[in-house]
């Protein structure tokens, strides 16, 4: 069960990180650009199983 | 215009790119960080945690037991179990049993330590708390780097955390991120979650091996009330306390006796005594380092036990223990591990002459002091074979 719930969790984060990228790349404004980046930050660093 | 977007783009890209590789480089170094243990002349064999408990195996979890006796030592002699790094962001578990490991000669009874009883907890820090990564022993042929780590088994191990942590076997309901604390798991259950199968697993060696005494070593914060003292099962009252008054009168520095309440569930003085024929005994020394009002939360607090925002907690009345300018340096407080196991042993042997447990060559309380946690760490390049390990 919990490793059903992780999986889903890394799905969710891997979508998430994507939508930022995707936001990101659509962006005209330069501090939502940063806001964007900085946010992702995290998700990438948990999908990569780093933190 | 839609050019100096793109050029604007590709900068932000860069920059974050940078950060995303040093910080995710940094992470994966220190969550990897080998740390060298050179056995002594006392050790018989290492062994996993799955050897109790095969549900272990390929876990990051799947801790190293260190097993130190005489070649000649049986069961029908004592048996002890040590613990260090249940919480690794308590180092002075760690450093005493390392130098357990490294220096103990076990003259009568076995000795099984355990320098990291939590693996994946020692592999996360609190980057939210300002934790460094790693600290280091200065030692007589250059400095010793140990990983950090953190209070609760790393999120990547062991996720998700419930709503409401419901402790095995009593059902009594915990805070929900204490089902990652391994001084709240136990005795631990074969299909639970990593922490309680590891302790599942170290409830197995107590009960397979005939462990007489476990010494579970922590540290505490000083604005916390258990500290500086044994914490001992009901089992355990009597050596406690004998134990206590040895160490005041020999080994140069006080320590109380408290007991384990029952109806707190899930620590090792609890679950073990009810749940193994052994004596749990719990070693809190202070850990300035971990108070919620420290200062700077850097390598040198960790260390010298120095913070001067703690002192003014203390002014205040709000500390349970006395904090100066010395601050609590790390080899007061492995030296207090130290001398307190050999007192508990050598207690454990005067009341229970069937059973000994001895052991010769641990520095005590006043040489740790007087020369230095790292003087008694051994040169992983000078290794004799067979000797070298990694946590
Ligand atoms: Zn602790």
């Amino acid at each position: 069960m919990a490793a059903f719930i992780t999986f889903l969790y890394y799905l969710m984060v891997a979508f998430f990180s994507a939508c930022f990228i995707w936001n990101f790349r659509r962006s005209k404004n330069w501090q939502t650009e940063v806001l964007y980046l900085i946010v992702l930050l995290p998700f990438l660093l948990r999908l990569f199983r780093l933190k | 215009m839609k050019n100096r977007y793109a050029l604007r783009k590709t900068i932000f890209t860069a920059a974050f790119l940078l950060v995303f590789i040093f910080s995710g480089l940094s992470f994966y170094r220190s969550r990897h960080l080998r740390e060298p243990v050179v056995a002594g002349d006392g050790l018989l064999e290492v062994r996993k945690l799955s050897h109790y408990f095969p549900g272990l195996k390929g876990s990051i979890n799947d801790a190293s037991v260190y097993l130190l006796g005489k070649g000649t030592s049986s069961s029908g002699e004592g048996a002890a179990l040590v613990l260090g790094g249940a919480h690794p962001e308590e180092p002075a578990g760690r450093l005493a049993a390392w130098l357990l490991v490294e220096n103990a000669r076990v003259e009568a009874g076995r000795l099984f330590v355990i320098l990291t009883a939590n693996p994946s907890a020692s592999t996360s820090t609190r980057p939210g708390g300002a934790y460094p990564p790693d600290y280091e022993i200065p030692t007589p042929w250059g400095r010793q780097k140990f990983r950090q780590g953190d209070r609760w088994s790393n999120p990547l191990d062991q996720w998700p955390d419930p709503e409401v942590y419901i402790h095995y076997p009593s059902r009594q309901q915990l805070a929900y991120m204490d089902i990652r604390n391994q001084n709240r798991t136990w005795p631990g259950r074969p299909d639970g979650t990593m922490t309680e199968k590891t302790c599942y697993a170290m409830t197995q060696l107590i009960i397979k091996e005939k462990i007489d005494l476990v010494i579970d070593l922590h540290e505490a914060e000083l604005q916390y009330p258990v500290i500086n003292t044994i914490v001992a099962h009901q089992k355990g009252e009597d050596l406690a306390a004998l134990a206590s008054m040895m160490i005041s009168s020999e080994e140069g520095f006080n320590i109380g006796v408290e007991y384990s309440p029952v109806a707190l569930r899930g620590l090792s003085h609890r679950e073990i005594g009810d749940h193994t024929p052994a004596i749990p005994l719990l070693l809190e020394t202070p850990e300035p380092f971990l108070d919620a009002t420290r200062g700077k939360t850097d390598r040198a607090l960790l260390l010298t036990g120095r913070d001067e925002f703690v002192m003014k907690a203390g002014r205040h009345g709000l500390l349970f223990e006395k904090l100066d300018e010395n601050g609590w340096p790390i080899e007061v407080r492995v030296g207090r591990h130290l001398s307190s196991i050999i007192q508990i042993f050598k207690v454990w042997t005067e009341l229970h002459p069937d059973r000994p447990i001895q052991m010769e060559n641990v520095p005590r309380y006043a040489e740790v002091i007087a020369n230095g946690v790292g003087y008694y760490l051994k040169n992983p390049d000078g290794a004799p074979a067979g000797r070298l390990f990694y946590e």
